[in-house]
């Protein structure tokens, strides 16, 4: 893609060609309830408390972030599995809040989902050839007017699946082809953008690598647009074009892969990194180690100011004030949301050649 | 800390385990040739086929591998905690301090897992009981080894929850399980295991459920009391990030065998067996930028009727006709290292 980074992220509310995903501003609360037979309401948890990217078309973002971030909740607003309580999320030029069901249903012909754990995702009673047949019973003119018999085994064939197997139940596969059976569901009705929440966090280490691969081949041949959530570091560095650091809700710092990893300035961000294990011991003693205190606040009641304050080793009186907006902060060539940002190196990237040998 | 009359390190004075003859200039603990069988409908699986290591105090040595490798079997079985059946122990020694422990009676059994090995487990939550307060179940130990009384193993208990960093102790002890968030409710575990003064602890998986940051936490505590407390740790992983960072020695399991043992700056170094060597390949860093990751074709054998010759071959680039037959030894590698494979030297070489 560009490599025009400062249009990448402030792209002109017009509706640029390139862009497949507008989502601004975008909040989803859930009400928090007390009573039995009154309910009345005692509160809301921020789930996703207004976050705003672009996505661009053959572009990967990587969204990361702990456990309660917001993160899988923000890829349910996506696919309008939930209706965002503000805000807009624009699909191809077309809003996706407020539609009716059948429009909901033409429109999510172009985005997709692949789900984590691939044995809760597949109906135990249901044979490959229907799962992954499935979309085609709701978009039948989908099929164009093919054999859907020979569309299913190509799709089986693109995930590198046999697609003699298409008779077969998920129970007789193993957990990276079942997650294969999950991508050729997702892929079936052609989409443009495919959200991934979590696709390889259930799979052992030495199949991880078998899908991280096969959904770069697939963006490769198909022109895909992936919004990649998950919360391994190391992964999405791999995979991500772009990476949006979210905590309790909020994105907190959103850049290119390089600046993200390379020069982060948000403490979040430097310390969600540097928490990540290297595997090399020799970076044993070298590597900067932040070590948090304490554990994420609850998104019911958040606190004032920046989230991250409480826990911040930065944080001075005004950020329990004023909430840092997220945006290019001085030295720094990408958004980021704290009034102290300061890029600062904390993995530090070998100079390491094209062969991966020592 | 107020000392008690009861002397924690050596157990009360009425310990059965007294009589044992633990030899204290025996190493921590030996692993000789341990086979653990599982009986199953379509036949027997070997869990764990033949694995031999060895631990000495303030020594981390991490177990690497994948789910179904048998890892957390071989930390049951030093354990004693395996069901029996459907799993049966056809083989090998557990040597603590000299002692067998695989054929120690049950009752005296009970009280080496309690004082001089722990295991902290992968899930807290589920490892906890819900419906009695942390403290009490901390207290447990402390009542039923030790003999103290409520007043004083709830003193103990706070004491434990203060060593492992949970905040204002004193009144947490009272609060329960699901009070607690995933990294505090792992730091409780550890509160538990070392609550007796073990001289070894297992950790399957002790952080694979929690959030980086709070396994950041967790990893750096565990560390910090094994070196205070000169413990011997054994820590089961498939994260070669964690092992990487903590761990003096390594032992990568694969479909029940120990493939290859290490020093861990060797391993990462120089693998010398293929297996070792791809999965270092195949795994994404945070500290590298995207190329293609290699993959590992393929999928671990079933372990009811797997392959003849060596169990990886199928897998393999490094496979030829001889491995399809030959069931690779456990190869002596310069520098004190082991592989099981026939071609360690080309592994190393290339």
């Amino acid at each position: 893609m560009t490599t025009d980074t400062a249009q990448v992220q402030q792209p002109t509310p017009g509706d640029d060609p390139d862009t497949v995903l507008t989502v601004r501003d975008v909040k989803k609360y859930f009400p928090l309830r007390q009573g039995i037979v009154f309910q009345r309401t005692i509160g809301h948890v921020k789930a996703v408390d207004g976050v705003s990217f672009e996505l661009r078309k053959g572009e990967t973002l990587g969204v990361v972030g702990e456990s309660g971030c917001g993160k899988s909740t923000l890829g349910r607003l996506l696919m309008g599995l939930e209706s965002p309580t503000e805000g807009s999320i624009k699909l191809l030029g077309h809003e996706m809040a407020g539609l009716k069901p059948g429009e909901m249903r033409r429109l999510r012909r172009d985005i997709q989902i692949v789900l984590q754990d691939p044995y809760s995702s597949l109906d135990p009673r249901m044979t490959v050839g229907d799962i992954v047949g499935e979309p085609f019973d709701i978009h039948p003119e989908a099929l164009e007017g093919r054999e859907r018999r020979k569309v299913l085994q190509d799709l089986l064939d693109v995930v590198g699946l046999n697609p003699d197997h298409i008779n077969r139940y998920p129970h007789q596969f193993s957990g990276g082809q079942r997650q294969r059976i999950g991508i050729a569901r997702a892929l079936s009705l052609k989409p443009k953008v495919i959200v991934c929440d979590e696709p390889v966090s259930a799979l052992d280490v030495s199949v991880q690598a078998q899908v991280v691969n096969l959904f770069e081949r697939l963006q490769d041949e198909f022109g895909l647009s992936y919004v990649f959530i998950a919360h391994d570091l190391s992964v999405v560095r791999h995979i991500a074009d772009r990476v949006m650091v979210m905590y309790l809700g909020k994105a907190v710092e959103l850049g290119d892969e390089d600046q993200i990893y390379g020069t982060p300035t948000h403490p979040y961000t430097q310390a969600l990194l540097s928490a990540v294990p290297v595997p090399d011991p020799r970076m044993k003693g070298r590597r900067d180690h932040i070590v948090l205190q304490g554990d994420v606040p609850s998104p019911a009641n958040p606190p004032s100011g920046c989230r991250f304050r409480t826990r911040c080793w930065k944080a001075e009186d005004i950020c329990a004030e004023e909430e840092p907006l997220l945006q290019i902060r001085e030295g720094s060539d990408h958004l980021s949301a704290c009034h102290f940002a300061k890029p600062r190196e904390i993995i530090h990237t070998e100079a390491e050649p094209e062969g991966q040998d020592a | 800390m107020t000392e008690t009359k009861t002397d924690v390190s050596a157990g009360p004075a009425k310990s059965p385990l007294r009589g044992v003859a633990f030899d204290e200039s025996a190493p921590l603990l030996e692993v000789e040739d341990l086979k653990v069988e599982f009986h199953t409908r379509d036949g027997i699986a070997k869990a764990v086929n033949g694995v031999s290591f060895s631990l000495s105090e303030g020594e981390t040595l991490g177990i690497l591998g994948e789910s179904g490798c048998g890892k957390s079997v071989t930390a049951q079985a030093i354990m004693g905690i395996l069901d029996t059946p459907p799993a049966r122990i056809a083989g090998g020694q557990v040597r603590f301090r000299g002692v067998d422990l695989l054929t120690m009676d049950e009752k005296l059994r009970r009280h080496v897992r309690a004082n001089k090995i722990a295991m902290i487990f992968q899930d807290a939550l589920s490892s906890l009981n819900p419906v009695f307060t942390v403290g009490w179940q901390l207290a447990e130990s402390f009542r039923v080894h030790q003999g103290a009384d409520r007043k004083q193993a709830k003193v103990r208990a706070v004491e434990m929850l203060d060593l492992v960093g949970i905040p204002a102790a004193k009144n947490r002890v009272n609060d329960y399980p699901h009070q607690f968030s995933g990294g505090m409710r792992q730091r409780v575990m550890i509160a538990m295991a070392l609550s007796l003064k073990p001289d070894l602890i297992i950790a399957d998986e002790p952080t694979t459920a929690l959030d980086v940051t709070v396994q950041a936490q967790v990893m750096q505590l565990l560390a910090d009391l094994q070196q205070e407390m000169k413990l011997g740790l054994i820590l089961i992983t498939h994260d070669m990030g964690v092992v990487a960072d903590v761990a003096d020695k390594i032992c990568v399991m694969y479909a029940g065998n120990a493939v290859e043992q290490a020093d861990v700056y060797q391993i990462y170094e120089t693998p010398a067996h293929p297996y070792t060597k791809a999965l270092l390949e195949s795994i994404p860093r945070v500290d590298q930028k995207g190329q293609e990751l290699t993959v590992i074709k393929g999928l671990p054998p079933a372990l009811v009727n797997p392959p003849p010759g060596c169990l990886f071959h199928p897998r393999c680039t490094y496979a030829q006709d001889r491995c399809k037959v030959d069931v690779p030894p456990l190869y002596p590698v310069p520098g004190g290292r082991a592989s099981a494979c026939h071609y360690w030297e080309e592994v190393m070489g290339k």
